[in-house]
């Protein structure tokens, strides 16, 4: 399959240039989730809000399968299941969906927000989705907003299906005047008590007011507009990111906050967009720099000189391998993404060893000869591959605990190393 | 379209994966758009395999579908030929490839491989996991045990020989029944001539004619491909599954009579404690206990004879989410006075869960959940299962060791009979109380986080007691009699009570209402 090896200029802040990075890009077997997975944590996070995918049996099965260990609460997924005769004519199926979008809100009548999410057999056979949430939002509001985004495996890899969904959701945020105040908008679904941990350092740095995105209410959007300054929280918003610059929203370009340095420079972004002194920077921050350099000494020790290997999953990968080889002394082989953001990742691929592989894209079988030849100490992959590759005798940190854990800020900075510290103690550990 | 919160089933393209994923030698090129790799990991973390299942995805993405996707499957098979070298094929498409209608069989017999390839022609729209589990095995065990070669006569003295059908990956403690059954077979003087799918290479199934007859372990899987092999190859079918001491003695005394040999020998070792445990004293408790029991046909079914007739429970609900044996299903109801509930939907089987207030529930992992939050004790006894039903220790469900087992799952998860006695006499005991769960299961093991939920949920309740809710009141000290009803019969206590004082135009509830109802009930 087609192996296409390009060179990436690295990019100019805050670093020097320091050489050139190649990237190996991929066409072959991708071993990763869709977009539809996201809404295992989505539907957490928005706490009136339901997400109907509209699909197949197998897209209720992969969320299910994919959640269902977590989730024993009836959840506010589900799935509309398309059977042979919705297949037969389009109308049929649109009267299906109101009729199924009927039933779900007798049964959940405490619903403000419905998000019609589309899968690949809803691409497939081209149900336009976006006119059906236009002609549900008119029967059912406004006490309910329907919203639509794909989610499908066609368009969307894991992480992008928050994406999507997020850059549909922004449709929903009000216009700010153009003479309002600056405000601060934090983008990407992050755990409550994380968001409550930035907004405390904001409050203390003078900056804000500050908004969160998405809101743990749906009738919480902030206002945006060319005033707003945008922090991304998480590195695989693009589209998110887009749409809010063609807002005037301007993003705040800085490393994502994983690990004491991350967090510092996401912090010092805003900070200095808003003119706050230096000193009161330093501060302010000192406290939580010195609580995760302390809380990551420990995990140094089992870390440090290990060779690492990135399977591509939730595009977390740069971030990730940027905060364990600066902060813990890791050596990154290969970072796999299934896929690379130059604009977003500036920072994160400027703060990468110089030698390392990023790979783009994935043909699962040669990047495992390729991990296999370079035996790491660790590999980060997901579910699928990792019980295979301990086999082999190959540890491994199975990466949708990544996503499914408070990771962020300085105060879950050791958390995150222990992650990866955890299967390599547990190595030493076991004599069985 | 149906609108659907937990599956029971996948879709059939799991199904050919069990399948292949239980086989040497056997892969399965998939035509499917990313993210359906997702299915990879029911057999690497919830069966734990240490290997991935043998299967290549073609991963399409929005950008292929303008190009040339039809090339990509080609290529993809190509290619898992060439890393592979497996002995066979399967190819086919998941539920999107279908509607872009590339003909995966047509496209691999034109690459042109030098070993068999075989369709698989698996309608995601209308079936499910199962089915195509059973149509992937029929599909192998047709082209590759053919050939009509005739059965070499057994030689004088020689002993008769047997298939084992039906296990697959992923499948609910299917290692273990085989493991148990064929000591039980070879016991009774049978040898095994293939077991299949699980282990099998392509020629094992090649071999498959050599046998006298066939074991049918999971109707749902292998009742097609055996059914197959009576015709074709005249080989007869044992159709008891043998789950349960009763049914493990009716399993032996099937295929006795149809070896011609003595079943007595299988008969006297049998090495289950079931009949003493369940005749032993302390068992006495376990006398009449409700018993909600839902899962696959064949489990649900074996569960209802074992539970009647082995533990002396009484079985207030029965049902199967594979409408394909409801038949079966229907008329093991109808043999204890239900009408059997046969639906995929998880909804309904709450409803019915929480209208009947069992005493334990036997289900999938499904049913787990639903107990779980209505606060019944619950035993799984089918799949779809979760990590933990996949235990390291050998753990059968079939044979004698395996009715031991159901003996003990069974009854783990239930207050045992003293507690119970205990809990009803004192009550308001701040420690051990009913909201507390069983003590053996350590506190907290029913958390007494929703105790609402032992109540009929709104959207579970009927009519009737709706509009009784309406006009009906209970008195404090009524009320306050019902809560010392033990917590797993209370809701039922409180609807009879109200249908009872519904009936009778009685407005308000006393105690008095409470115990003519009991009465009343108890005729």
């Amino acid at each position: 399959m087609t192996v296409v090896l390009d060179t990436l200029t690295r990019g100019t802040t805050p670093a020097p240039p320091r050489g050139q990075t190649s990237v190996l890009r991929e066409r072959g077997q991708r071993e990763v989730f869709c977009g539809l997975t996201g809404i295992v944590w989505l539907h957490r996070k928005i706490q009136d809000a339901f997400f109907l995918v509209v699909g197949s049996r197998t897209c209720a099965h992969l969320i299910q399968s994919a959640a269902g260990v977590m989730v024993f609460a009836e959840p506010r997924f589900a799935t509309a299941i398309m059977e042979e005769r919705d297949l037969a004519g389009l109308a049929d199926a649109n009267e299906e969906l109101d009729r199924v979008v009927d039933e779900l809100l007798a049964r959940r009548p405490e619903i403000r927000m419905l998000f019609l999410v589309g899968s690949c057999p809803s691409e497939v056979i081209k149900l336009d989705l976006s006119r059906a949430a236009q002609r549900l939002g008119r029967k059912h509001g406004p006490a309910l907003k329907v919203i639509n985004y794909s989610g499908s495996g066609i368009d969307t890899t894991f992480t992008q299906g928050e994406d999507a969904c997020l850059a549909a959701l922004l449709a929903e945020a009000p216009r700010a005047p153009a003479d309002a105040e600056p405000s601060l908008l934090v983008v990407g679904a992050l755990p409550d008590i994380v968001e409550d941990q930035f907004r405390r350092l904001f409050g203390e740095l003078g900056v804000g007011p500050v908004a969160f995105f998405p809101p743990r209410r749906s009738g919480d959007i902030p206002p945006i507009g060319p005033a707003t300054r945008v922090l991304l929280a998480q590195p695989f918003l693009g589209d998110t990111a887009q749409v809010l610059e063609r807002r005037g929203a301007v993003r705040l370009p800085s490393l994502f906050p994983f690990g004491a340095e991350g967090t510092t420079a996401w912090l010092k972004a805003a900070a200095d967009a808003w003119g706050i002194d230096p000193a009161r920077f330093d501060r302010v921050v000192a406290p939580g720099q010195e609580r995760a350099r302390r809380a990551l000494e420990r995990h140094r020790a089992t870390l440090e000189g290990k060779r690492l290997f990135l399977f591509p999953d939730s595009q977390l990968e740069p971030p990730l391998a940027r905060f364990l080889s600066r902060e813990l002394g890791m050596i990154p082989i290969e970072i796999g993404t299934p896929y690379l953001n130059r604009a977003l990742l500036a920072e994160e691929l400027a703060a990468l060893p110089a030698d390392v592989t990023i790979s783009e894209g994935q043909d699962v079988d040669r990047q495992l000869d390729r991990c296999r030849e370079a035996r790491p100490d660790m590999v980060v992959c997901g579910l699928g591959l990792a019980n295979p590759l301990e086999a082999e005798g190959i540890t491994t940190k199975w990466s949708i605990e990544l996503v499914f854990s408070p990771v962020h800020g300085f105060d879950q900075a050791a958390d995150l190393a222990a992650l990866f510290a955890r299967p390599l103690r547990r190595q030493s550990l076991l004599r069985v | 379209m149906k609108l659907t919160v937990w599956t029971y089933e996948g879709p059939p393209h799991v199904g050919a994966m069990r399948v292949a994923a239980a086989m040497k030698g056997v892969h399965y090129v998939l035509h499917a758009p990313q993210g359906d790799t997702y299915a990879d990991l029911l057999f690497t973390m919830i069966e734990r395999r240490d290997h991935r299942p043998p299967v290549t995805y073609t991963t399409f993405q929005a950008r292929d579908l303008g190009g040339d996707t039809a090339e990509l499957f080609k290529t993809a098979a190509r290619d898992a030929y060439a890393r592979y070298q497996p002995d066979a094929m399967i190819v086919g498409a998941s539920c999107t490839a279908e509607l872009i209608q590339d003909d995966p069989g047509g496209l691999a017999k034109a690459v042109g491989l030098p070993i068999p390839v075989l369709p698989l022609d698996l309608p995601s729209y209308q079936k499910k996991e199962n089915w195509g589990a059973a149509e992937t095995f029929y599909q192998l065990v047709r082209a590759l045990a053919a050939a009509p070669a005739p059965r070499a006569e057994r030689p004088e003295g020689g002993r008769p020989r047997c298939n084992l059908l039906g296990p697959t990956a992923l499948g609910f403690r299917h290692r273990d029944d085989v493991i148990e059954i064929s000591r039980l077979l070879r016991r009774l003087g049978v040898d095994i001539n293939v077991t299949a799918p699980l282990e099998a290479t392509a020629d094992d199934l090649r071999r498959l004619p050599d046998a006298d007859f066939n074991v049918v372990l999971y109707p749902e899987i292998a009742g097609t491909a055996a059914a197959w092999l009576e015709r074709v190859h005249n080989q007869p079918s044992i159709k008891t599954v043998p789950i349960g001491v009763g049914a493990t003695r009716d399993f032996i005394a099937e295929v006795a009579a149809l070896v011609g040999v003595s079943p007595a020998r299988a008969l006297e070792a049998c090495d289950s404690h079931l009949p003493w445990w369940s005749r032993s004293v302390d068992s006495t408790y376990l006398t009449g206990k409700r018993v909600f029991i839902f899962g696959d046909a064949t489990h649900a079914i074996a569960a209802a004879r074992v539970a009647t007739e082995e533990m002396g429970f009484e079985v207030v609900g029965l049902g199967a989410y594979n409408r394909e044996f409801a038949r079966e299903v229907r008329s093991a109801a109808e043999a204890l006075g239900l009408v059997a509930l046969i639906t995929d939907d998880y909804l309904e089987v709450e409803r019915a869960i929480a209208e009947l207030h069992p005493e334990l529930v036997l289900g999938s992992q499904m049913e787990r959940h639903i107990a779980k939050r209505l606060r019944i004790p619950c035993a799984v006894i089918s799949a779809p299962a979760h990590v933990h039903d996949f235990p390291a220790r050998y753990s059968p469900q079939m044979g004698f060791e395996g009715a031991n087992v159901l003996f003990d799952t069974w009854t783990h998860p239930l207050v045992m009979g003293l507690e119970e006695h205990l809990l009803t006499m004192f009550r308001d005991d701040f420690e051990f109380n009913d909201a507390a769960g069983p003590s053996h299961l350590g506190h907290g093991a029913a958390p007494p986080s929703a105790p609402a939920a032992v109540e009929v949920p709104p959207a579970a309740a009927t009519a009737p007691t709706m509009a009784a809710a309406a006009t009906l009141a209970w008195a404090g000290d009524a009320q306050a009699e019902l809560n010392k009803i033990p917590f797993f019969v209370r809701g039922k206590a409180r609807r009879n009570t109200e249908a009872f004082a519904a009936e009778r135009g009685i407005t308000l509830i006393q105690i008095e209402t409470l115990y003519d109802a009991r009465s009343h009930f108890s005729r």
